[in-house]
């Protein structure tokens, strides 16, 4: 049995969509911009998709939904168009972001430091959130933006994006949120949480890679980052991605259908995952289910290392991921474990299980299996359940 | 750059399929009790090395023959990732039916090599040489709580990459007879950092206690000070020296007679450049921290410091502050 509990990282594309964009490769494959009917044939679906996509955020007609490639280049246009506008000519010097955002969010903060732009990364508590008030609390007369991601990734945690805008809205601040963790998993509606730039990612709600977009609030409009012809309104240039448009309208439809099933069903099944999981001895989930994405899990087995487990998980056809220690090239622990001041024991320990609309009853019954199988073997071998004889010295 | 780095395999993918047999059946995992070790007739050493918080521990058992100091039998706990378990567990394997002394001997490298499936393929990938590093102290602690002796005893020379097991005094040597200058050129001529890269410079997976880093800055400044020693030495004339020997014979100086007072109130000064106006040699300065608002900074520091550099290199020497 394969059983895919990974969709944080990504998802697999619903093949409605992948139906709704196959046209566009082989008949409907003309550039939009040129003069002939192989262009217009793209126009309306065009239109429609990129209508699915307002409706999908509570966007309105006059603001802009500019597609990109990914969510790493919205991040990155939103944080490095704020350092060209406001940093850079001085009118402000600083900007607000958590400390777990995604990496596309903190290496672009970092490197707009080493061009002299201030950045506080907020801290999150214990149960793995950014508090409202902590963005209030560093907010400057010289700030230019705040960033605070949606949903993160790692934990699933909801952060108080409603209270972050309404903080920002009152004190003049721009307002960015990362909801590529997000869309299709919790009501999204920019107008109620007051923001002014909105990330999103298609592939992470059943749409097709190589496709994001940046929603930018009527009056908010950023400097483009990609010069060149006038697509997009002139704000991203290159041709359009015409089946990654298609797709990602009909995704976030779908998305949009499926939200309920997701809060309820998908719901369900991980939180008959995660009982299973805390039945085991010494298991620690981050963050209380109720202000988490009803498909994410972030626990720590104690005594056995993140790789190991997943090395086992992937042995029986489960994958899993660990943001930890030795299955990055950089052998860090997880961030988001370190940020919350979790038992430094634990911090190479947490494994993250996410399902998405297609997990099945029987996929999270074998994986129950699975894990206390696995639990059990790695526990077997791991020194922290160790014999150690009597007088001999345990300290490390 | 170029092809093989633009798109990441699973590391998964360069583990041999040794490593991998381990991982799934470690044939020495588990532990020996005080009741086994006595019907054996040995004695029983238990050692830890590692730690979780830092992603590796292991738990070393021996049960070793006290008459003859062999190592009837040896068991393992490890919590790690995979490469960390069966690097345990062929460790274990190699202490095997040796002494406490030939077991001394055992490097990660021998244990690598040990999980290879061909002899030029390495058995992990170059940030996995780390968990063999662990298999190897083990040893050391265990043999030195058999022996009843300190673990630095054995080790006689101070390593500074544990992965490729390079010395300092190896780097050292390396690093000047070839004249090195970068971290990606001694790992080219030593291998030194191209594994876990902890002992490149801070903040790595271990700490250390100096870093590959260190020891190039260490040899640039060696070489400075050889450069205004010989200026100094041959009595070389500052009005003769290229500008590079004279900005570095001003340094020099300043590090010598006046940086170390700058830096006890807070403050230091670099040097800008060094320009001949007529007779003069202009030396502009800028002051760092405290010294950039101290009132002295352009009365006495600055005399001070102008008076040094005209008695130690020339008389037509101004000193401006910018």
């Amino acid at each position: 049995m394969r059983v895919y509990l990974d969709n944080n990282a990504t998802t697999i594309v619903d093949p409605h969509v992948y139906e709704a964009m196959e046209p566009f490769f082989c008949q409907k494959y003309g550039n939009p911009s040129s003069l002939h009917q192989f262009a217009s044939d793209t126009h309306k679906p065009l239109k429609e998709a990129m209508q699915k996509i307002y409706a999908g955020i509570g966007a309105s007609n006059e603001d802009s939904v500019v597609i990109t490639s990914c969510a790493t280049e919205s991040n990155n246009w939103v944080l490095k168009s704020i350092y060209f506008e406001y940093i850079l000519t001085g009118r402000k010097n600083h900007i607000i972001i958590s400390e777990v955002e995604h990496p596309s969010i903190i290496a672009t903060a970092k490197f707009l430091e080493s061009k002299g732009c201030k950045v506080t990364y907020l801290p999150i508590n214990s149960e793995g959130i950014v508090e409202a008030h902590t963005v209030r609390d560093f907010i400057t007369d010289k700030t230019a933006l705040v960033s605070i991601m949606w949903a993160n990734n790692e934990t699933g945690a909801i952060f108080p994006i409603h209270e972050i805008g309404e903080i920002c809205a009152s004190k003049g601040v721009l307002f960015h949120t990362d909801a590529v963790q997000a869309i299709g998993k919790v009501p999204v509606n920019v107008k109620e949480a007051n923001i002014d730039y909105l990330t999103m990612s298609a592939h992470k709600f059943h749409g097709p890679k190589g496709v994001g977009a940046l929603y930018m609030k009527k009056g908010c409009e950023l400097t483009p980052l990609f010069h060149g012809g006038s697509h997009m309104g002139g704000y991203r240039s290159g041709t359009l991605n015409v089946p990654g448009i298609i797709g990602m309208g009909k995704a976030m439809e779908a998305a949009i259908d499926a939200l309920d099933f997701e809060m309820s069903e998908v719901k369900d099944l991980r939180d008959r995952l995660e009982d299973a999981i805390l039945e085991i001895e010494d298991t620690f989930v981050v963050t209380p289910r109720t202000k988490r994405t009803p498909n994410t899990i972030l626990v720590s087995f104690r005594g056995i290392e993140g790789e190991a487990m997943l090395w086992d998980l992937n042995r029986a056809g489960i994958a899993a991921s660990t943001g930890s220690a030795c299955a990055s090239e950089d052998l860090e622990s997880n961030p988001v474990m370190e940020a919350i001041g979790a038992e430094a024991d634990l911090a190479h320990t947490a494994i993250r299980f996410s399902l998405s609309r297609y997990t099945t009853s029987e996929e999270i019954d074998y994986t129950i299996d699975i894990v206390k199988e696995a639990v059990k073997r790695l526990r077997s071998i791991s020194s922290s359940y160790a014999y150690a004889p009597q007088g001999h010295n345990n300290e490390l | 750059m170029g092809i093989d780095s633009l798109i990441g395999g699973t590391i998964w993918d360069e583990y041999s399929q040794k490593v991998c047999e381990l991982m799934n059946n470690p044939k020495n995992m588990g532990e020996i009790t005080e009741e086994e070790a006595a019907s054996m007739k040995a004695k029983l050493i238990v050692a830890d090395f590692g730690a979780e918080s830092c992603g590796d521990a292991v738990r070393l058992y021996w049960a070793v023959d006290p008459k003859n100091d062999i190592i009837l039998d040896a068991k393992f706990k490890s919590f790690g990732c995979g490469t960390a378990i069966a690097s345990s567990d062929t460790m274990a394997e190699l202490c095997k039916g040796k002494s406490v002394d030939e077991a001394l001997k055992i490097t990660n490298i021998d244990v690598e090599k040990a999980m290879r499936d061909t002899p030029d393929i390495p058995a992990v990938p170059p940030q996995k040489m780390h968990c063999s590093v662990m298999a190897y102290d083990v040893i050391k602690k265990a043999a030195s709580q058999y022996k009843g002796v300190d673990m630095a005893s054995f080790e006689h020379e101070i390593i500074v990459c544990e992965c490729a097991r390079v010395s300092l005094s190896t780097l050292r040597e390396v690093i000047r007879i070839n004249d090195l200058t970068t971290v990606e050129q001694i790992t080219d001529y030593t291998k030194a950092g191209a594994f876990c890269k902890s002992c490149v410079r801070p903040g790595g997976h271990e700490a250390k206690d100096i870093y590959l880093v260190d020891l190039l800055t260490e040899y640039e400044k060696e070489k400075m000070t050889h450069v205004a020693d010989e200026a100094n030495a041959g009595n070389v004339d500052f009005s003769k020296m290229t500008i590079v020997q004279r900005l570095k014979a001003v340094e020099k100086v300043i590090d010598e007679n006046i940086r170390q007072m700058l830096i006890m109130d807070g403050g230091n000064v670099e040097i800008l450049d060094i320009k001949e106006n007529g007779a003069n040699f202009d030396i502009y300065i800028r002051y760092l921290g405290a010294c950039s608002g101290c009132a002295s900074s352009s009365t006495g520091t600055l005399f001070a410091m102008e008076s040094i550099l005209k008695d130690k290199l020339d008389e037509n020497i101004r000193v401006i502050p910018l």
